[in-house]
């Protein structure tokens, strides 16, 4: 049976054809149902006919390659797939909820949501750079928001896997991808890059907050070049009431170099859930764009401009973690605070990329009294905030690359895991409570943080001696004065 | 069924032993060996009389050059420690043992597959696939949708599409890799007794037929006491140091 012949009531594999939902240049879309799969599922039939582009057979092998080797909330669970010796299909989940791409027409939207729907988007794609693909055509007609909350991202056609052949580089010189979100650097040819991801995601929010495109809607390739040395007008002169934070995020998300941009996707979603710790620089500031002199020098410099080094995913994820100190500011004992800081220098010498998030719990009772205040009247989570301050002063680092974060919780461990989670951390440093005591008495944060995070945890020990020596103080005497929660 | 892929074993008793092993831990169902079973390494007699019990059951060897090279005069066209090395190995192989390796044909043809220790075009003239052209030339001169060789002792995978373009990937250790069915592709494992490419680490590959996908894998073996051996038989001391250093 050939594609054009498909019709509602065909029967593929098992697969029931119901519906056709789309009908697009590269492929049809039906809604399926199979005796065997419960879940409401889409199929996806290329369009091969003769003269149809090839980029269409090959854009339908690639993703028949790449999304099986996806998983998790953040892509459509792959179902079957058929290949080209009968009738290629791909049967996927049908994703329950609505594409993004209708909402572009009643952009401006209002602020928090278009940092509420960046953060979604950020965190689908440091899910999907973590197994090694790079999307390389993020557009809102390509993003889906479940009904649940997630993004989900659609239609791995343009995608490169790190560990595959990459069928698309071998076979087409022209850059692909989508003239308005398009990377600088795909322009060029390069498909390994993780941050071209970032730039059209920039891109996509720069549109939901402004209305207008940051870089028009080229179809040449001249007018697709334009983007290295014209710069676009920043959001807030088009719309004043931009924060300057997420005018900072997006125009960062825009810079011409990877470099500039995010190092991953996960520290853009963490910036765009944590806008009041978003580092300020003269992005932030521009009020419009260049002017004629310094395009025009640009455009000099971008002449006959190739892409430089290159790497996988996967190295350039590892040169950008994110860290988190877990430190209890009030209870932890100078040694051991001390040893902490030796161990997440360690950590942030080796990647110069990394970030560091120092997180405290403050505990809270599960029910009840507003505790924010205590009896001298000082905020206490102010008091901790300053405490990790002082800790991280001798780190010495710059303030784009660390944050704080006092957690409120009736459970440490439960809070520390589950930040580290919602965040992307990529590895947990904390301090192991030493005194057996008191970790008989307590339990032991970091023994459960261990077992149950979902990252690599680093615990920190003071040696045995050092600790006698410092003369730890009794159970009764800290839970009285307030109720630790992690070394000592 | 899967299928194990071990070529270029070149007398490496420990390598050898090491793949088979590693293959039997993960599953395989049958062997297949792509050539040059000797020459270079220490332990050409149990290397071939390993390679026959495996084929009395049901494994397929095809022969390479330096097989060849052992039963009949060394050609003249071989660097002079390979010429002194296939000398030196035919004294150490019986009867039996040549009479095996005289057995082997130059290529088996199943199913899809095409196992040739060099080539497609001119299996016994010995020509390398060192890149994407030698690759579409071997591609052109076989019907079959998978070729697999040995041969080139670097691990390297080739693929092909309807108009016999052909690109070049380097493959990763351990990783899946599924052999699109529309496309044609060239497989090279990479060597067993003497890998080339810094890592010495044995190489091998595997190929799962139902799921139509493929994994080079890296097997580290006791190089020490392989060197040792070859060092000991009063092979050339540089042929040692190859493995010590894979290449």
């Amino acid at each position: 049976m050939s594609a054009g012949e498909l019709a509602a009531g065909s029967v593929i594999d098992g697969f029931r054809l119901e519906e056709c939902v789309h009908q697009g240049g590269m492929a049809t879309l039906w809604r399926v149902t199979h005796a065997a799969h419960a879940l409401p599922m889409l199929m996806k039939v290329p369009r091969l006919r003769y003269g149809d582009d090839p980029a269409a057979i090959v854009g339908f092998e690639v993703e028949q390659m790449i999304l099986p080797r996806l998983v998790g909330p953040h892509v459509p669970r792959f179902v079957a797939a058929g290949d080209f010796t009968v009738q290629p299909y791909l049967v996927m989940e049908y994703v329950a909820g609505r594409s993004l791409r209708p909402r572009l027409d009643e952009a401006p939207l209002p602020i928090g949501e278009v940092a509420a729907i960046g953060a979604k988007v950020a965190t689908a794609l440091a899910d999907v750079h973590r197994q090694h693909v790079i999307h390389l055509d993020v557009k809102p007609s390509n993003i889906m928001l479940r009904d649940s909350g997630e993004a989900v991202l659609v239609d791995f056609g343009l995608s490169h896997h790190d560990q595959l052949p990459d069928l698309l580089a071998e076979q087409f010189q022209l850059p692909m991808g989508t003239g308005p979100y398009i990377a600088p650097e795909q322009v060029l040819g390069v498909r390994e890059e993780p941050r071209s991801d970032l730039f059209a995601l920039g891109v996509t929010l720069y549109h939901l907050v402004t209305g207008e495109r940051p870089f028009g809607n080229p179809t040449s390739l001249g007018g697709l070049r334009r983007r290295f040395y014209r710069d676009p007008e920043p959001p807030r002169a088009l719309r004043p009431d931009v924060p300057r934070w997420l005018q900072e995020v997006i125009l960062r998300c825009l810079e011409v170099d990877p470099d500039a941009r995010y190092a991953s996707a996960a520290q853009l979603a963490f910036d765009l859930g944590h806008p009041e710790q978003v580092p300020l620089t003269e992005r932030a500031e521009r009020a419009h764009r260049d002017g004629a002199l310094t395009v025009v020098r640009r455009w000099f410099q971008s002449i006959g401009r190739e892409h430089g080094a290159r790497h996988s995913v996967a190295e350039q994820l590892s040169r950008a973690p994110i860290i988190v100190a877990a430190i209890d500011v009030i209870h932890g004992a100078p040694a051991l605070a001390e040893a902490l800081r030796t161990a997440v220098r360690r950590l942030i010498a080796t990647e110069p990329e990394a970030r560091l998030a120092c997180v405290t719990v403050l505990r809270v009772p599960r029910i009840g009294l507003d505790s924010n205040v205590d009896r001298e009247g000082r905020n206490r989570h102010v008091k901790r905030l300053i405490g990790l301050k002082h800790w991280a002063r001798e780190l010495g680092l710059p303030e784009e690359r660390i944050t704080f974060h006092v957690l409120e919780a009736p459970d440490p461990a439960e809070a520390l895991v589950e930040y580290a989670r919602n965040n992307h951390v990529d590895h947990i440093v904390m301090g192991a409570r030493g005194n057996s005591s008191l970790r008989r008495f307590l339990g032991s944060v970091s023994a459960r943080v261990v077992s149950e995070a979902s990252c690599t945890v680093t615990v920190v020990r003071v040696p045995e001696r050092e600790t006698a020596a410092q003369g730890v103080a009794s159970p009764g005497h800290d839970a009285h004065h307030e109720e630790p929660w992690s070394p000592l | 069924m899967l299928i194990a892929f071990l070529t270029d074993l070149h007398a490496n008793r420990e390598a050898t032993t090491a793949c088979l092993e590693f293959a039997a831990e993960q599953g395989a169902e049958r062997y297949v060996f792509l050539g040059d079973l000797v020459g270079y390494g220490a332990d050409p007699g149990w290397v071939v009389d390993t390679v026959c019990r495996y084929v009395a059951e049901g494994a397929m060897a095809v022969r390479g050059n330096h097989d060849v090279a052992v039963i009949h005069e060394p050609s003249k066209a071989m660097h002079d420690s390979a010429r002194l090395v296939a000398t030196w190995t035919r004294d150490h192989l019986d009867a039996a043992q040549i009479a095996f390796i005289e057995s082997l044909p130059l290529s088996i043809e199943e199913d899809d597959r095409l196992y040739v220790h060099a080539n497609a075009w001119a299996p016994a003239e010995w020509g390398y696939v060192m890149g994407p052209m030698d690759a579409a030339r071997s591609l052109r001169a076989t019907r079959q949708r998978l070729t697999f060789l040995g041969h080139v002792h670097e691990p390297a995978l080739y693929h092909g599409d309807w108009v016999g373009k052909v690109a070049a990937f380097a493959p990763r250790t351990g990783v899946d890799l599924e052999l699109v069915s529309q496309r044609r592709w060239v497989v090279l494992p990479g060597s067993v007794g003497q890998p080339r490419d810094g890592n010495p680490a044995a190489c091998c590959a595997l190929y799962d037929t139902t799921r139509n996908v493929l994994r080079f894998e890296r097997v580290p073996y006791d190089v020490d006491a392989a060197a040792a051996r070859v060092r000991a038989a009063g092979l050339p001391a540089a042929l040692a140091t190859r493995l010590e250093r894979g290449g």
